[in-house]
């Protein structure tokens, strides 16, 4: 395996970049914005996370995951570090990733709120505006702020009448 | 390959076999964590655990409630807001215990201290209650930790100010949906109006203790690391009123219930139902020593 590495020369960060999501697989870490950093020196490599979510779970698997799939790549030593600030934004997930999220059937987040002063407070439903990846109608509605994951919302369409996941601007 | 108990068996290095890794890594892990000059690690610590405390208490709460919500949408939302607020706790409770350097990760801190040692606010550990109950102590609670946390995005400590960034985020969502359900409750029907009221009556004595000051909170303020709660009361009042306009209700006239000698949460003196949140909390930590999960 080490061999190969050096005959390949499958960067570190590359190999890093092909890890998936856990809850949402069809998207990498890079992908979610989630993977911050890969730097590599004397086959020690260093990679920097930052997590969606202060309580995401997928954590813990997000950090297996990267050791498992560098240490196959022939880096004997791999540390994954956490990084806080700044703190991870819906913004930073790619094109590419919205590209993905939407075929698989989740409507990819808006641009994220920024505040100056306090926040404001929503009494009505949010001002975003979703389509149903679906059927691509806007007329839309939200169930709950709050979905089969911290970082996703559930929406349902009023046309095709499928509810559907929509991920959070954070 | 052989083990001295079942825990090292399933939990030893080598972990490649388990679909979802095994253990819980230290959140602040690769972190820097140095305490900045001039901050007294020690009051840092104690900082760190009174909002620490505050989320994995509430969070515990929080948690009473699965399987019990009114409707799925709801169990959903109450695990979620539960979850980012043990996150939070985690991430404090870990910085607290590397403020302190002794030694004491975030399970010790959280598993292994004893009642008079958590610094959590009287409302965070009050009885589960009903629904209307549990929508007044959200409202109430995440309208005073968003101010908080805002206003904490500016700390000199580095840490805190990144783990108070998150937090404001999460926190948006967790006041909106406890505000929503109180406009939804207080201006609906005649019986959930009267569960809304009876919810905030429940909680309100509690609330004067959220922007009383400790001594190690006004001075870490001092230094730039902390937030004096007491100038969040006007913001705090602002939200409350425009949900309480909206819910076509009144704030409740009920008097407070102080500490005992002045000291109440923030000083380690607790109601009635905190040796018993603690109890089950604490059980499996404490009945099987060293194990990890």
């Amino acid at each position: 395996m080490v061999s190969a590495v050096a005959s390949d020369e499958v960067s570190a960060h590359a190999v890093a970049a092909t890890v998936t999501d856990p809850e949402l697989p069809m998207l990498t870490l890079a992908d979610l914005g989630v993977l911050r950093e890969v730097s590599e020196q004397d086959g020690r490599v260093v990679v920097a996370i930052t997590p969606t979510y202060s309580g995401c779970p997928a954590m813990d698997t997000m950090r297996d995951d990267l050791v498992h799939a560098l240490s196959g790549a022939g880096y004997a030593e791999v540390e994954v570090r956490t990084v806080l600030r700044p703190a991870w934004s819906s913004d930073w997930i790619t094109d590419d990733g919205r590209r993905k999220l939407a075929e698989a059937g989740i409507s990819p987040p808006g641009a994220a709120p920024r505040h100056t002063g306090p926040v404001p407070l929503t009494l009505g439903p949010p001002a975003r505006s979703v389509r149903c990846p679906r059927c691509g109608t806007g007329d839309t509605e939200l169930l709950s702020e709050f979905g089969s994951t911290a970082c996703k919302a559930l929406h349902r369409c009023r046309s095709c009448h499928e509810p559907f996941d929509h991920v959070k601007e954070i | 390959m052989s083990f001295d108990n079942a825990y090292e068996a399933i939990t030893e290095e080598n972990d490649s076999r388990w679909a979802f890794g095994t253990g819980f890594t230290d959140p602040l892990e690769g972190v820097d964590t140095t305490v900045p000059s001039g901050v007294d690690g020690a009051d840092l610590a104690a900082y760190c655990l009174m909002l620490g405390d505050d989320a994995l208490i509430l969070s515990h709460r929080l948690q009473e409630w699965c399987t019990h919500a009114p409707e799925l949408e709801d169990e959903v939302a109450i695990a979620n807001i539960g979850l980012d607020l043990l996150g939070q706790a985690r991430l404090l409770l870990a910085r607290a215990g590397r403020a302190e350097d002794a030694g004491r990760d975030e399970d010790a801190l959280a598993f292994l201290r004893a009642e008079h040692e958590f610094r959590n606010v009287r409302l965070a550990e009050l009885p589960r209650g009903d629904f209307g109950e549990l929508i007044a102590r959200l409202l109430v609670c995440s309208t005073w930790r968003l101010a908080l946390v805002q206003r904490l995005t500016g700390s000199r400590d580095p840490v805190l100010a990144a783990i108070a960034a998150k937090g404001v985020k999460e926190l948006t969502y967790h006041r909106d949906y406890a505000a929503q359900w109180a406009v939804r409750l207080g201006d609906g029907t005649e019986f959930s109006r009267e569960r809304m009221t009876a919810g905030l009556a429940a909680v309100w004595p509690y609330v004067a203790e959220l922007f009383t000051p400790h001594a190690v909170e006004l001075r870490l303020a001092e230094a730039g690391v902390a937030v004096d709660p007491s100038v969040l009361r006007a913001e705090f009042d602002d939200v409350l009123g425009q949900v309480l306009r909206a819910a076509t209700l009144d704030a409740p006239e009920v008097p407070g219930i102080p500490g005992v000698a002045g000291r109440a949460g923030r000083d380690g003196v607790h109601t009635e139902s905190m040796g018993f949140l603690l109890a089950e909390l604490q059980s499996v930590a404490r009945a099987n020593p060293g194990a990890t999960w």
